[in-house]
């Protein structure tokens, strides 16, 4: 009983932390049609920038906001000067990410070393909360929430607002959406800012779970393509659900088979994309 | 007529070079070959099939895991391992394709990607067959002829023929009329499909001919080591295989070759003066994007065309 | 800040060979290659044995025994191919005549056979039991210990001291932690207690909370055996689950580290773990090598930096035993393995397999000065690789590893 409880939170809080790293990295895939190799290593410069700031602004929720401004920045950047310049080439695209994958992690060995660096839990959710005799981070149960909140604020962006239905017209169908005067370069490097940003405050958040340390690159980007995969590339709801089944058939898969630990994720994949090639949600195959 | 020559002279130089250079230079050289066929093989599927594969270190690193296990614990020699490491990468290649090919696109590279994780997975977990982290150790390189390959320069000739071998081939399939079919699957599948042709099943055949050479390079990878490492499955080979093949020039025969050196050169020799390798290395593939989106081969190409039709 | 320069040191490598030993032999500089990783995942450590190594050299003038040193530095990134490659431009084009690395396991396997053709001196800092067990390499000295030397004091220490008689243990799924558990296991479970609970995270785990949720709680205590980041990570969560005060964590050689420690708060406060060295040991090398390294750095040397500082001393001692004369290797290796030598973790000797037989010492984090350390609070005096029992029975034993040996106390 306490094992099913317990591993259920834990489910719910890796899925919020999944959804945190995912949600920039569908809407980027299903609008531009290309898989951003950065967005790992944006989330850990976000998370050591969050771990440089908050010697500063002791505050979590506001760190991760900067951060999160920080990493859109430069996001802007990359989409403005390398990306639009390689429109139409998605081969290129995805290799220019990829180099600067490489750039990004070496950059971070340099500026922060290559230890471990904490990110401090917030004092009011240091303690675990108890109840009927089963303890549970109060941090993790705050990420879920900070997650549902995050995806609900999304969801109002993408379908009540103007830009979010030009978004959603992108993503449904580009060559109509630019035939009926939407402006597409600019929706590329809107949502390319809000991906890299949401990237950038999800390894804040995250960080006091995870640390920021050399690696955490190569260890979120994988999970990331796997959340979209399942859940459906471009589509919000998509990643939602994609990341709390990740979370749920990581967190029991390794506990029941202990043995397929390494595998655990991608079997699923797998299966999802030969039998139902689009996702769960997608609008389209990837 | 200077086609021809060309190679001719290019040959003759590759042959004199373990002449001219230190032994750490010719098994560079060697290395380089090696990746020149891993990164030509996916040439076929990216370059020529329009299928981006994230995976196709599975093919490496099965047939060097295979030839490995079959010596160090079946006993087998070098002679009788090495066709059946290869005959049963390229099973498993047929059988990848059957699930991979489900997909194009980047579907298609996530599925790849997936199945070559499982594999990566595997050879870190089962220990008892693979030993894991530690690696597989001990393996001998073989003896063609009596001729042994532990001499650096000794096996810097076995791997330029292989090599020269297998990028003839590759060549010879890509010229021939199924290799044009393949370039129309590629770019007009619909119309390919309308014409008859069954655009699943050249892809198939292609993806299992790729395997094939994936298999050959793991072997002359673990021939080269006489070590293998699950690191050798990891997303990070498969993706350096891509980024060779892509700053190269895809869809040529030379561009792959020149990445592979590129890539090499840059990891194994530059790396011992620049620090920051790492750092240049990621420079150097967003340069090349960004200067010569097609790849430097077919980029260095216009440039020599433009200024020829200048003067 | 490398001291090596190739293209000079080439030419007089040339002229070297062949010529008598004591002669010009003696003016010529010994060339040494320091394989290690500065980038990538692995590159803390790394950095370390190079800061370390350097120090050494620095306080000795770069000269040990009457000849200059030429230091070459190669970065492997941690990559056991790369490391085999890196290696054959140490040798190749630096000439180097010895070899101090490198760091991780899975390298010193894949240069293992080229250390043999070469017939190169090795003062190796990876742990791979196996490497001076049951198939040694004759080429191949290691001056840090083995996975296991420093994990069977430590269970001998829980059960006599701590009173601990039911544990958890945990590392990386890779031989290393597997060779680490097996060896606290085999000498905890010989003493009477008993081992409840064995687990083996991936090394790239991306949340420890589902391995948390399983822990068994009803031991006495939980031996971490991590290496890196993964200990630092896992004992964070282990904290958020509010499991300190139920479960008493102890850790292998490499899970509280100084470099670990450094970024480490309160959490750490009170754990005992076992090492060959820590930055606290009173003697009178390592008082001065910690307070030099933390006036250079602003951090305490660990793991890393005190194996190549104890590897160069090593290294020193045979050189000076022999004369200086590197260029006869067998009498190398035959000094190597007789020296008696004080370093930075204490004194040191070599047993005929290659392997150190040193000092083991049980440590607490503490709070010193504002900053954590591991204080020494008991130490076990010459601890070899085989622990207490006979080689020749040690060795008839398969290699430790997850299965070996069976774990028979597991509970549900």
């Amino acid at each position: 009983m306490q094992f099913w409880a317990i591993q259920t939170l834990n489910s719910l809080a890796l899925g919020g932390l999944l959804f945190l790293l995912s949600a920039g990295f569908s809407l980027i895939f299903g609008l531009m049609r290309i898989a951003n190799l950065t967005h790992g290593a944006l989330f850990m410069v976000g998370a050591y920038l969050g771990a440089t700031l908050l010697r500063w602004v002791p505050n979590l929720w506001i760190v991760a906001l900067l951060s999160g401004l920080i990493v859109a920045a430069f996001g802007f950047l990359l989409e403005k000067f390398i990306l639009e310049k390689l429109k139409g080439n998605v081969f290129s695209q995805v290799l220019v990410t990829l180099g600067f994958a490489y750039i990004i992690a070496d950059f971070c060995l340099v500026t922060w070393g290559g230890d471990p660096i904490p990110i401090p839990t917030p004092p009011s959710l240091q303690q675990p909360l108890r109840v009927a005799g089963l303890a549970f981070p109060a941090f993790r149960l705050a990420v879920v929430g900070i997650a549902v909140l995050a995806a609900i604020v999304l969801y109002l962006f993408i379908e009540r607002t103007r830009i979010g239905a030009m978004i959603r017209a992108g993503v449904d169908d580009m060559e109509m959406a630019r035939a009926v005067g939407i402006p597409v370069r600019r929706l590329f490097s809107i949502v390319f800012c809000l991906g890299a940003g949401l990237a950038g405050a999800g390894g804040v958040i995250g960080g006091p779970i995870m640390s920021a340390y050399p690696g955490l690159d190569a260890d979120m980007l994988p999970l990331a393509l796997i959340v979209v995969i399942l859940g459906g590339v471009g589509s919000l709801v998509g990643a939602f659900v994609g990341s709390f089944i990740t979370a749920f058939v990581y967190t029991f898969g390794v506990a029941l088979f202990p043995q397929l630990a390494y595998v655990i994720l991608f079997l699923p994949m797998i299966f999802v994309i030969a039998f139902r090639p689009r996702g769960l949600f997608g609008k389209f195959a990837a | 007529m200077t086609r021809k020559a060309g190679i001719a002279v290019l040959v003759a130089l590759l042959a004199a070079f373990p002449f001219a250079a230190g032994e750490f230079y010719v098994n560079l050289a060697s290395q380089v070959f090696i990746f020149a066929i891993f990164a030509a093989s996916i040439n076929l599927l990216l370059g020529y099939g329009g299928l981006p594969s994230l995976g196709h270190a599975s093919y490496l690193g099965v047939a060097a895991y295979a030839s490995a296990l079959l010596t160090l614990k079946a006993g087998l020699a070098n002679w009788a391992a090495a066709p059946l490491a290869l005959i049963g990468t390229t099973l498993m290649a047929c059988f990848f394709g059957l699930i991979a090919l489900r997909a194009t696109g980047l579907g298609f590279l996530m599925l790849t990607l997936a199945l070559s994780q499982v594999l990566w997975g595997t050879a870190y977990r089962w220990i008892a067959l693979t030993e894991g982290d530690n690696g597989l150790r001990g393996i001998n390189r073989p003896a063609p002829f009596g001729v042994s390959l532990d001499d650096a320069s000794h096996f810097y000739y076995f791997a330029l023929a292989v090599t020269l071998l297998a990028l003839w081939l590759m060549a010879r399939f890509v010229a021939s009329p199924f290799g044009a079919a393949l370039r129309g699957t590629r770019d007009q599948p619909r119309r390919m499909a309308a014409l008859g042709h069954d655009v699943w099943m050249v892809r198939w055949l292609t993806f299992v001919y790729a395997g094939f050479w994936g298999a050959v390079s793991g072997l002359l990878f673990v021939y080269y080591h006489k070590y293998i490492h699950p690191i050798s499955l990891s997303l990070a080979n498969s993706a350096e295989g891509l980024l060779a093949v892509i700053a190269g020039g895809s869809g040529t025969l030379a561009g792959p070759v020149v990445g592979a050196a590129i890539v090499m050169i840059l990891k194994n020799y530059v790396s011992a003066y620049v620090e920051r390798w790492n750092m240049l290395l990621g420079f150097v593939f967003v340069a090349i994007v960004v200067f010569m989106p097609e790849g430097v081969v077919p980029g260095l190409k216009r440039l020599w065309q433009r200024s020829r039709s200048r003067a | 800040m490398r001291f090596t320069r190739r293209r000079f040191v080439q030419a007089v490598g040339l002229s070297l060979t062949g010529l008598p030993f004591h002669s010009s032999a003696q003016a010529s500089p010994i060339r040494l290659g320091l394989m290690t990783v500065k980038t990538g995942p692995l590159a803390s450590g790394g950095i370390d044995m190079e800061r370390a190594l350097n120090q050494y050299l620095k306080e000795r003038n770069g000269t040990m025994a009457g000849r200059k040193i030429e230091l070459s530095v190669g970065d492997s990134a941690g990559v056991p191919a790369q490391a085999r490659t890196r290696l054959q431009d140490l040798v190749e084009r630096e000439k180097i005549q010895i070899m101090i690395g490198p760091l991780a396991t899975g390298e010193a396997l894949a240069v293992d056979d080229y250390i043999r053709q070469q017939q190169l001196l090795t003062l190796s800092v990876a742990a791979a039991e196996d490497m001076t067990q049951r198939n040694p390499n004759p080429w191949f000295t290691r001056g840090t210990s083995t996975s296991s030397q420093c994990a069977h004091p430590l269970a001998d220490y829980c059960y006599k001291t701590l009173g601990m008689r039911r544990m958890v243990v945990i590392a990386d799924d890779i031989p290393y932690g597997h060779e680490m558990c097996a060896g606290f296991q085999r000498v905890f479970e010989e003493l009477g207690g008993k081992i409840v609970q064995k687990t083996f995270p991936p090394l790239t785990v991306p949340d420890y909370g589902s391995y948390l949720a399983q822990l068994n709680t009803k031991a006495d205590g939980i031996f971490l055996g991590f290496a890196g980041s993964n200990g630092f990570r896992y004992l964070r969560q282990f904290n958020e689950y509010g499991l300190r005060g139920k479960v008493t964590p102890v850790g292998g050689m490499t899970a509280l580290d100084e470099a670990v420690l450094r970024n480490m708060g309160d959490e750490a406060l009170g754990i005992v773990t076992s090492c060959w060295y820590s930055a606290e040991l009173d003697n009178p090398i390592n008082r001065k090598f910690a307070a030099e390294f933390r006036k250079e750095w602003k951090y305490d040397p660990g793991f890393y930096a005190a194996a190549t500082y104890t590897e160069a001393a090593v290294l020193e001692a045979t050189l000076n035993a022999i004369g200086g004369r590197i260029e006869d290797k067998q009498a190398f290796m035959k000094a190597v393995r007789s020296i008696k030598v004080d370093t930075c973790r204490g004194p040191v000797r070599f047993d005929s397999y290659g392997n150190v037989v040193g000092n083991v010492y049980i440590r607490k984090v503490e709070r010193k000065d504002g900053r954590l350390v591991n204080s020494v609070i008991h130490t076990y005096p010459d601890v070899s690789q085989f622990w207490t029992y006979k080689p020749e029975e040690f060795l008839k034993n398969p290699v430790y590893s997850r299965d070996f040996p069976p774990a028979k106390n597991l509970e549900q």
